[in-house]
């Protein structure tokens, strides 16, 4: 239960971190917060040849909040979650963060380190593909860019990261005013991986009629889930159980879940139909609430 | 380019740790949590599962309860490392939270004690009075296999207590006082030590072991 060996850099500045990583190619990998990579390389499922250490990168701790809320490569979800101005301007990050593991992890994890680690069961995973967020991506010798989420994950711990690439920012769109969202998972013990989680954010036209509703899933699908439910949903009433209901199949019928020793998937789609009625109803009151305070 | 340090290379290191700068001299892949214990001889901080799962090797990093096993000690260089030994810097007495953990038999075998005493000392730091859910959810990262959690929410809201009145002589919002906007902050973690009343040894507290 001891990493393995491992070359360790320290870089003071972006451009060091990129050089590193370039040089490194395959043999690098980026040590930020470590909640997901230490694991690993204690159980030794991961044994690269040298970390890149960007905890001492100066300008990579910054919260920004202006059309949207961007997030640097060294911010700890903790240091989000008491960020008031982010949180209000994007209020599913704070639904989302308190179902990050522990508060004891949250401390030292990373933000742009969950998104990274590209895991399907991870909250903001999920936040960052419903809301159509960035991942700004630098490598040494070519113009920053900045890829959507819906092109950045492509598979179970798998993004469209390549050797030398490194993370600096993720940006999370401000939520309309008046939207409403909310989170909601079945863990086996608080903090624990989810068997199923839904995000949802929903617009209302008036006090009921819902103008969008849209489903963020994760630990039902290789890659986290976006689903629009414009379809069953415009128009309807969310306290229409029916209309519930067919979006939880809606849902359910675009996931493709896997079992595990945790949950079967028959149980993962039940869960799936369930949270999904659940979020959306929770989404809905969130707008109403918004839309009153708004006013 | 920064300049890398080779696997085989040692890292000749100062960790401050429980107010005290340590000299430590290990490879990149030390563990904080192998640091405190076999460099260091801090022993208070246990390991069990070593992947991030069972809480018991929680420290404080400049306040803040981490994971020990899961940060490297080269990573714990300028920053403040408070171990279990630290709630005692002088080695007399309890701390509030050790003390509450006694009173409310907030332990069975011990093994998970350090961790679960670390997590509250940032919890509480955090969040002086905590309702039974805050407690639930901030004690959610450390396992304990004997005590079945109740003596230690117990424990967790006798700590609360012990420590808001330890705080000074504020005038305690149920004794009929003006409630102060907070409670003062409990002490700082460090050398200094919590220089508090509750952190004496209490003779009354419990029965003298004859020996």
């Amino acid at each position: 239960m001891k990493p393995p060996p491992f070359a360790y850099h320290a870089p003071a500045t972006v451009d060091e971190a990129l050089t590193d990583l370039a040089r490194l190619g395959d043999d690098g990998k980026v040590l930020a917060g470590g909640q997901s990579l230490i694991p690993l390389l204690n159980m030794r499922l991961a044994a690269p040849a040298a970390l890149v250490d960007i905890n001492g990168v100066a300008g990579l701790d910054r919260i920004d909040v202006d059309g949207a809320v961007t997030v640097g490569a060294t911010v700890r979800h903790t240091a989000l979650e008491r960020h008031a101005q982010a949180l209000d301007a994007c209020p599913l990050l704070r639904q989302a963060l308190r179902l990050v593991a522990h508060p004891v992890v949250r401390n030292r994890g990373t933000v742009c380190g969950s998104i990274a680690h590209a895991d399907p069961a991870g909250e903001l995973t999920a936040v960052l593909a419903l809301l159509g967020g960035k991942v700004r991506v630098e490598r040494a010798g070519a113009a920053p860019s900045g890829i959507a989420a819906d092109r950045f994950f492509l598979a179970p711990l798998e993004s469209a990261l390549t050797a030398g690439d490194l993370v600096t920012a993720v940006t999370f769109p401000r939520m309309p005013t008046g939207a409403g969202s909310a989170f909601v998972e079945i863990a086996r013990r608080h903090g624990d991986y989810a068997l199923c989680g839904i995000a949802a954010v929903v617009q209302l036209d008036g006090d009921s009629a819902i103008s969008s509703a849209r489903v963020g899933a994760i630990s039902i699908h290789p890659t986290p889930l976006v689903v629009d439910c414009g379809e069953v949903l415009t128009g309807r009433s969310l306290d229409d159980a029916d209309a519930l209901r067919a979006a939880g199949d809606l849902v359910d019928s675009a996931s493709e879940p896997a079992s595990d020793l945790h949950a079967t998937v028959d149980y993962r789609r039940q869960l799936t139909r369930v949270l999904t009625a659940r979020a959306l109803a929770a989404a809905a009151d969130h707008a109403r609430t918004r839309s009153q305070e708004a006013a | 380019m920064s300049t890398g340090v080779p696997a085989d290379q040692h890292l000749d290191l100062t960790l401050r740790v429980n107010g005290a700068a340590r000299q430590v001299r290990v490879p990149p892949r030390r563990l904080l949590s192998d640091a405190l214990r076999h460099d260091l001889e801090l022993t208070g901080t246990h390991v069990g599962c070593e992947h991030g799962v069972c809480g018991c090797c929680t420290v404080l990093l400049d306040g803040q309860p981490v994971r020990s096993c899961l940060m490297f000690a080269v990573s714990a260089r300028d920053h403040e490392v408070t171990t279990v030994e630290g709630l005692t810097p002088d080695g007399d007495g309890l701390h509030p939270i050790q003390r509450a953990f006694q009173e409310c038999h907030g332990l069975q075998c011990g093994f998970c004690t350090p961790g679960f005493l670390m997590s509250v000392a940032g919890l509480l730091d955090d969040n002086p009075d905590p309702d039974r859910n805050e407690i639930v959810e901030g004690i959610s990262g450390n396992l304990c296999r004997c005590t079945g959690y109740q003596n230690i929410i117990a424990a967790v809201e006798r700590a609360a207590e012990l420590i808001a009145q330890s705080s000074g002589d504020l005038p305690r919002a149920d004794a009929g006082e003006p409630a102060p906007e907070r409670a003062a902050p409990p002490p700082p973690y460090g050398a200094a030590g919590p220089d508090v009343p509750g952190a004496a040894r209490d003779e009354d507290a419990g029965p003298e072991v004859v020996s």
